[in-house]
């Protein structure tokens, strides 16, 4: 129950603990300070910022024009190693997108209540790496313009699509997975777009904003459906978390291909997954918090928080690389054990293997200090390392093709300009949403935030079910 | 060029004028209008001659574009009736059936031989070349040049212009302007004709009879850069006459081979091929032949061999005469020089060879070898009591036998002198591959009056006052010998495409009988040869038109064959050849300072004639699998002292018995599948110097470089021209054609990269190749599925298992006796067996010879694209059949070497990892068991490649097929769909001969149930016949080493050999559970024990 959530909220919060809320904030000031963002005058670091982001844009768009012109050929892509960076990106623009969903759902289910800073931005960049990730499966097919047979519908060719393979499961899963995250963070931003409308100061942006704010009164009724729909959806995401990154694995592990066929590879990749999201969340946070001045919304003791589960998935993936190698050494099947040694190890790309295990393995150790985690600019570059590391975990398992059974058909996998501008045009797609997102939507939650300040609990032990409607009473 | 401004005349008009002419003969009528300037223009403009990137396939595409204007023009006169009446060899030919292929025989003459062929027509338009059964030469195979000719047939930059200093001329302009030539000369003295080697009956009656007979004084040169006369030479002092050698390799029990490629080149490799796979048969190992090779650089004999000893071309001659001194040949001393190894081993041969019955061993030599070679292995022969028992002696087929290797030279010393007024040149390509010492071209400025005939305009026809465009031997009449003598009359299946004209022709214009087309100058000649007394007995039984008829229809003239002579050896002559052997050898070490060059016609471009055809040029070359380059090959100790840098960090590791790279390397040799980067090298000989691209090949004697002719040409055509190898002629001299010392060879610090297919060495101890030994095999008969088992096993396990030794698995698959990894148990998949049909395929590892003609076969059947180099190099070939190759043993000691070859096509698995992945259902099992892929349907994932275990799948990264050009077009199988960008493709097993045999059978079964006036009973019916049903790869295999039929029918040949070698037969991989329907017969060699166990160490 949703009521739950704010009655138990402040309780879980022992109180050696940093402040999850920092400042001297009440409701207004704190509507205030997020809505201001949208309504102060385009900031001049915003238009450059974009600029950038929007030209690199077009580098995707050029590529993807190239590639649909010309085919896929233009990409380093060949026999054996028929997927290289396209499926690469995929992945890890996917595994980048959990963290969003984690922080919204399970956190949310779990009353980490520390989440409700960080969770609206996280979200975005969960929708927007997935569109990122999107592009990939559709770009990288020969023919992408027949894309749409893989999805089942009634055709004049009687034909379905072959549901025994992993890639029509993708298919369900991250379209399932972008239309809920889609969903949730749009039922999430109705009340906070209220807000934004009773605030604009004209016409044409309170006609925009209350449209999307679906006629929200902020009435009793509403927020108890709105919270009901929350949670609802909140508990349809949280298997999907685990579900996109577990069927985006079966991808390699149903394959027969050593070094992809291993049945470590969903947990391992939903750990990964998770990992990459949190670094790349705090990628995004520190500047936000700085540029913005959120400081005091996003504090210290969230970037801790984020720190420490970077550290325990992180461990959880380590783990994973030694059972990949320990399984090659121990079932004896010589496939594997020269999968492992001489294509993963001490193969053509050998040192994107060492530069894994330090970006993934060892670095992020340090994250076992206090100092470390506390550290704004440390814990910036340690997840951008974990970043890079993700990204070379999933470069080395795709370059199992590399060398698999017959000696013969071994072969090697170099990227082309245009797996790289591809690529880079990503960040630009990403980038320029994440901009929009900053500029014209409230980018943390506002209904929630005040769940965090203690004008919210004033009545709270009194009459849950009237705690609401006053909380929130400020927000008019 | 300049398209865009509009011709002077157009290609309209130029149609409207053909269709106003009238006569049987079309591009006689383009000449009348070649007479007119515009029209001369036109060509000019339309073929323009500018080199193009036709390496680089985007390029190369736009390219087309650009000369679709050209090509619309080639295809003018593309379908259209030849002239005169050909026969149909299969068929009714009763007119022609639309949609129906028909079958004719021919034959494609190579360096002057035949080999009978069926050449495929579609309406019109050759597609397809098979071996014809009935021709001794082909016995129903072919080789990749017969397979890639109907890409050169339909090559745009074949020169479609008879000009005359580049202005536009008629032909009748050519024959006045010959014929005053002639005349002018007193009886023709300066009048010079260089052709290549001749074996054409009519045309040698032509040459000597007409116009040596009308011009006495004119001089007839021959120039075959990829031949030798040393073999004649040596059999002229040997029986005192010129003769050529027949073999007859299915009776020998004990071949030895010095530096002949017997399986590999010749004109008849196809034939002794097939003799010697016979002799390897797994069902009668005890008596299967034994090989034993000497060699100067690694050729599929070689691979192939029991044996293989590894020397410098110029110790040959010596070991050679080490073998015969050892055989007790009078006269023979021991000669110095040569290893222990090489000593040792002579002994043991020399005893195998002398302790095996009379008449039941084989010495053969190459050619390339030098003439006393050829004498001592006469004399060996001789002693063996071989001759007239394995090899018999038969006069050369080729006109003026024994004149070729000095006729050349002669030629330009008369040009030099000024003697030559006039010089007419026949197809050969002198000025490109004269050889560095002759000054050719210098010689050939001096000639006042240069003619050539030829299908490019090339080198030659650049240096040239006439061109006159030559006809394809598709499209023109002619007639040509095989090895043994037997005559082909060359059927024409398509008109000439490029107005091309036939010398016989030209021939016939300048004798007393001017106005004959060729097919009735050949059918004169055959008349004439028909009534002359020798046939007396063939007049007897039918008259000439019946007889004539016959010929063509069967591709071959019955009473043609040679006959052999009875030889005896000139004791004398021998003797003092032995003296002179003698007395000239002294011994000289090889060293890196002093290296020797050998000197080889290419696999893939032979002497360089076809440079142009991008088939062959992506042909992955059978041990090298180097395509669209030549390289300097040489062994691995060689590439060490002379400070090549091989890519490897670390020399191969020797572990547990088996040779296995390290993991850091790269296979030891370039990089990997596609691209190689390697260093080049400048080899410098008698002050020539040309550099190439390094390639390293164990098994190749150590301070010996081998080049391959034909690549470096600077007018081949679009595909050919540049960056397509290096021009080695400029190497060689006439006086050594095939070998010389002194070479001196350094690194020049830069790299090359080389579109290699696999440079991987190693199975990496991986069952993939199972080998064995006969003796292995009686030990231990179950020792290929013992290696399978899993688990590390030697590689040598043939010989080295001990009966008894391996467990077997306790369940076993009732069908092929293997074990079964299915969960299901068999009783309940037998309730899904298949019932009517199911396909399936074993190769012969054993008489697999990699000669490679399956992959080229399937390249022209399935219409499978040339990618070019670049795409080669990402690793992005399409052949859909491919020969891996693998090496054994230690990489720095040639003689411990073994290769394997391994054919790979689609396993058509049963279990296939490619349908499960698919999310489309793009590729899918169709009822009769065939691993089906759906084009339409593929959107092009890519999963399936990634998942196959055998890498057998191709995809079309680019738009590869051609659907520019017109011609490209015409080549294509019309049964098989031709594939667009984006879409996966593989081997189907030749589906189209599969569902086009059912609808004959089905058609036979309705004919035959309306006859008995029944109902059709499908089952019973409609039957293919075994063997009905022939694969593309299996048709052109000269070893029969495919095998393709129906797995439910006991009584297919298929089924039969399954049940019969099961011990043999296994399948790779098998371990995965995908259950192939290709399978293989394991590797048995017939090592001598002698030299087994003891050759082990000295390898």
């Amino acid at each position: 129950m949703a009521t739950e959530v704010s009655k138990k909220g402040p309780d879980l919060r022992p109180d050696p603990q940093p402040p999850m809320v920092g400042g001297n904030h009440t409701f207004g000031t704190m509507t205030e300070k997020i809505t201001d963002v949208i309504f102060a005058a385009t900031p001049k670091g915003w238009i450059v910022g974009f600029a950038i982001a929007f030209m690199i844009l077009q580098v995707l768009l050029v590529s993807l024009t190239y590639l649909i012109y010309e085919g896929i050929g233009i990409w380093g892509v060949n026999i054996p190693v028929g997927w290289g960076f396209d499926i690469v990106n995929f992945v890890w623009w996917i595994g980048i997108g959990h963290a969003g969903t984690l922080i919204s759902a399970i956190l949310l289910l779990f009353n980490q209540t520390w989440r409700t800073s960080i969770n609206r931005f996280a979200e975005a960049m969960t929708l927007f790496a997935v569109a990122c990730a999107g592009i990939y499966p559709l770009a990288h097919m020969g023919r992408p313009w027949f894309a749409y047979w893989l999805l089942p519908y009634p055709n004049t060719m009687q034909l379905w699509p072959q549901f025994r393979s992993p890639l029509e499961w993708d298919v369900f899963a991250v379209s399932t997975y972008f239309s809920v995250s889609l969903m949730y963070w749009y039922i999430g931003l109705v009340p906070d777009f209220a807000s934004v409308r009773d605030r604009a100061p004209n016409q044409l942006l309170r006609m925009i904003y209350g449209i999307l704010s679906l006629g929200w009164r902020g009435g009793s009724m509403h927020w108890h459906r709105y919270e009901t729909a929350y949670l609802m959806l909140a508990g349809l995401s949280t298997p999907l978390v685990l579900s996109v990154h577990t069927i985006i694995s079966f991808d390699f592990a149903v394959a027969n291909l050593p070094g992809w066929h291993a049945t470590i590879f969903p947990p391992y990749f939903v750990a990964g997954a998770v990992y990459s999201g949190f670094a790349m969340v705090i990628n995004l946070a520190v500047p936000i918090r700085h540029f913005y001045g959120m400081k005091d919304f996003i504090t210290d003791k969230h970037l801790d928080n984020m720190a420490k589960i970077m550290l325990a998935t992180g461990l959880m993936v380590f783990y994973g690389y030694g059972v990949e190698a320990f399984m090659a050494y121990y079932s004896a099947n010589e496939f594997e054990r020269d999968l492992m040694m001489k294509n993963r190890v001490f193969g053509p790309y050998g040192y994107f293997y060492f530069a894994l295990i330090f970006c993934n393995g060892l670095m992020p150790q340090v994250l076992w200090f206090q100092r470390v985690r506390s550290n704004e600019a440390a814990l910036f570059v340690i997840s951008l390392v974990v970043n890079v590391g993700m990204w070379l975990e999933r470069f080395v398992i795709l370059m199992s093709l590399q060398r698999d059974f017959l000696p013969s058909s071994w072969g090697q996998y170099s990227p082309t300009f245009w797996d790289i501008s591809t690529y880079i045009g990503t960040f630009g797609l990403f980038l320029s949403l994440l901009f929009l997102f900053c500029r014209v939507l409230p980018m943390i939650s506002i209904a929630e935030m005040k769940h965090l300040l203690p004008e919210s609990h004033v009545h709270s032990h009194k009459d849950s079910h009237d705690h609401s409607d006053s909380a929130h009473g400020g927000s008019h | 060029m300049n398209m865009k401004e509009k011709p002077v005349m157009d290609l309209e008009s130029v149609l409207n004028k053909l269709e106003s002419s009238e006569g049987k003969q079309y591009w006689r009528s383009l000449d009348e209008l070649a007479q007119g300037e515009g029209f001369q223009e036109m060509i000019q403009r339309e073929f323009p001659r500018q080199a193009a990137e036709w390496t680089d396939p985007v390029t190369r595409r736009r390219f087309l574009t650009l000369m679709s204007a050209s090509l619309a023009l080639a295809g003018l006169s593309g379908c259209r009736p030849p002239g005169g009446k050909i026969v149909p060899n299969i068929k009714d030919p009763d007119g022609v059936i639309p949609g129906k292929s028909m079958f004719f025989a021919t034959a494609m003459p190579l360096a002057g031989y035949g080999t009978g062929l069926l050449a495929e027509s579609n309406q019109g338009r050759p597609t397809k070349i098979e071996g014809n059964v009935d021709h001794p030469a082909s016995l129903g195979a072919t080789d990749v040049f017969a397979q890639a000719s109907v890409l050169g047939l339909y090559d745009p930059d074949r020169e479609a212009g008879l000009t005359y200093v580049g202005k536009p001329k008629s032909w009748d302009d050519l024959v006045a302007n010959l014929k005053a030539e002639l005349t002018k000369l007193p009886k023709g003295k300066g009048f010079y004709l260089l052709t290549e080697t001749i074996t054409s009956p009519s045309l040698v009656h032509q040459i000597e009879n007409e116009l040596l007979k009308d011009y006495p004084e004119v001089t007839w040169v021959q120039h075959e850069p990829a031949a030798s006369d040393n073999g004649i030479a040596g059999l002229t002092t040997a029986f005192g006459s010129a003769l050529q050698p027949l073999y007859s390799v299915e009776k020998a029990d004990v071949i030895l081979s010095f530096d002949a490629d017997l399986l590999g080149r010749g004109p008849a490799h196809l034939r002794y091929t097939r003799e010697f796979s016979k002799r390897r048969d797994l069902e009668k190992l005890d008596s299967m032949t034994r090989l034993y090779v000497v060699e100067s650089t690694l050729t599929n004999t070689g691979v192939k061999a029991d044996h293989r000893l590894a020397l410098r071309a110029m110790e040959i001659e010596r070991m050679a005469y080490l073998v015969a001194f050892h055989l007790k040949i009078e006269g023979v001393a021991k000669p110095k020089g040569l290893s222990a190894d090489a000593h040792f081993w002579a002994e043991v041969v020399a005893d195998d060879l002398s302790t095996k019955g009379k008449g039941t061993t084989l010495v053969i030599v190459g050619d390339e070898q030098p003439e006393s070679v050829h004498v001592i292995v006469a004399a060996i022969n001789d002693k063996l009591g071989n001759i007239g028992k394995t090899v018999s002696y038969i006069d050369p087929v080729h006109a003026r036998a024994g004149e070729r290797s000095k006729s050349l030279r002669s030629l330009v010393d008369d040009m030099n002198a000024g003697k030559v007024k006039a010089l007419f040149i026949l197809n050969a390509n002198p000025v490109y591959s004269a050889g560095a010492d002759l000054g050719f071209k210098a010689a050939f400025d001096k000639v006042p009056q240069r003619y050539r005939m030829g299908l490019f305009h090339d080198e030659t026809s650049r240096l040239c006052h006439w061109h006159i465009p030559d006809s394809h031997f598709l499209e023109s009449w002619g007639d040509v010998r095989a090895f043994d003598g037997t005559a082909t009359v060359i059927q024409p299946l398509i008109a000439p495409l490029y107005f091309g004209h036939n010398f016989q022709e030209l021939l016939g214009g300048l004798s007393s009988r001017p106005n004959r087309d060729t097919s009735a100058i050949v059918k004169d000649f055959w008349k004439n040869w028909y009534e002359a007394p020798a046939q007396t007995a063939l007049r007897s039984s039918v008259p000439f038109e019946k007889f004539f008829r016959k010929s063509l229809h069967d591709g071959l003239v019955e009473g043609t064959r040679a006959l052999t002579k009875l030889v005896k050896l000139q004791v004398e002559a021998v003797a003092s050849t032995i003296k002179k052997f003698e007395a000239s050898s002294e011994w000289k070490e090889g060293s890196k300072d002093n290296l020797e060059i050998t000197f080889r016609p290419d696999e893939s471009v032979f002497d360089g004639r076809f440079a142009n055809n991008g088939w062959l040029l992506e042909m992955p070359k059978s041990t090298t699998k180097i395509t669209w380059d030549n390289a300097a090959i040489m062994s691995y100790q060689t590439a060490l002292d002379l400070g090549v840098s091989l890519n490897t960090e670390k020399r191969p590791e020797l572990t547990d018995g088996v040779y296995r790279s390290p993991a850091k390397s790269y296979g030891f040799t370039g990089g990997e599948h596609g691209r190689a980067y390697v260093d080049t090298i400048k080899l410098t000989i008698q002050g020539r110097d040309l550099v190439l691209p390094v390639w390293v090949v164990p098994g190749h004697p150590d301070n010996s470089i081998n080049v391959q002719l034909g690549y470096g040409r600077e007018r081949a055509g679009k595909v050919g021209t540049r960056d397509v190898g290096a021009d080695v002629y400029k190497l060689r001299t006439s006086s050594e054609p095939w070998y010389a010392l002194g070479l001196k060879a350094v690194t020049t610090g830069k790299q090359h990269v080389l579109a290699c297919t696999q440079s991987h060495h190693y199975m990496e101890g991986r069952h993939l190749v199972r080998s064995g030994t006969v003796e292995g095999t009686k030990e231990d008969p179950n020792w290929v599925e013992a290696m399978g088992s899993g688990g590390e096993h030697d590689e040598h396990a043939g010989h080295d298992h001990k009966p008894g030794e391996h467990k077997h698995e306790e369940h076993k698959h009732e069908e092929h006796g293997k074990t079964s990894l299915s969960l299901l148990p068999e009783a309940v998949s037998e309730k899904y067996a298949y019932k009517q049909h199911k396909w399936g395929m074993i190769i012969n590892l054993t008489t697999c010879t990699g000669c490679t003609a399956c992959v080229v076969a399937c390249q022209a059947e399935n219409n499978i694209p040339v990618v070019g180099k670049m795409e080669v190099t990402r690793g992005r070939e399409m052949h859909w059949i491919r020969i891996d190759r693998y090496f054994e043993g230690n990489p720095l000691k040639a003689n411990s070497l073994k290769a394997h070859y391994q054919p790979i096509p689609c396993m058509q698995c049963e279990n296939a990892p490619c349908e499960q992945v698919c999310p489309v259902a793009a590729t899918v099992h169709s009822y009769d068991g065939l691993n089906d892929m759906v084009y339409n349907r593929c959107v092009g994932t890519r999963y399936c490649s990634n998942n196959c275990p055998y890498k057998v799948r191709r995809f079309n990264f680019l738009q590869y097929t051609d659907y520019a050009s017109v011609s490209m077009k015409m080549v294509n199988n019309p049964e098989v769909t031709v594939r667009s960008r984006g879409v996966m493709e593989k081997c189907t097993y030749c589906v189209q001969r599969i569902r086009a045999a059912e609808i004959e059978a089905e058609k036979r079964g309705k004919l035959k149930a309306e006859r008995e006036n029944r109902d059709l009973d499908r089952a019973k019916d409609c039957q293919i016949n075994d063997g009905e049903i022939v694969t593309a790869c299996q048709a052109a295999c000269p070893a029969e080493a495919i095998i393709f039929g129906d797995l439910v029918d006991p009584n297919s040949r298929i089924a039969k050999l399954q049940k019969k070698v099961a011990k043999m037969n296994y399948s790779i991989l098998e371990e995965l559970n995908t259950r192939p329907r290709t399978t293989y017969l394991a590797e048995v060699r017939n090592p001598n024990p002698k030299l087994e166990t003891t050759g082990k160490g000295h390898g």
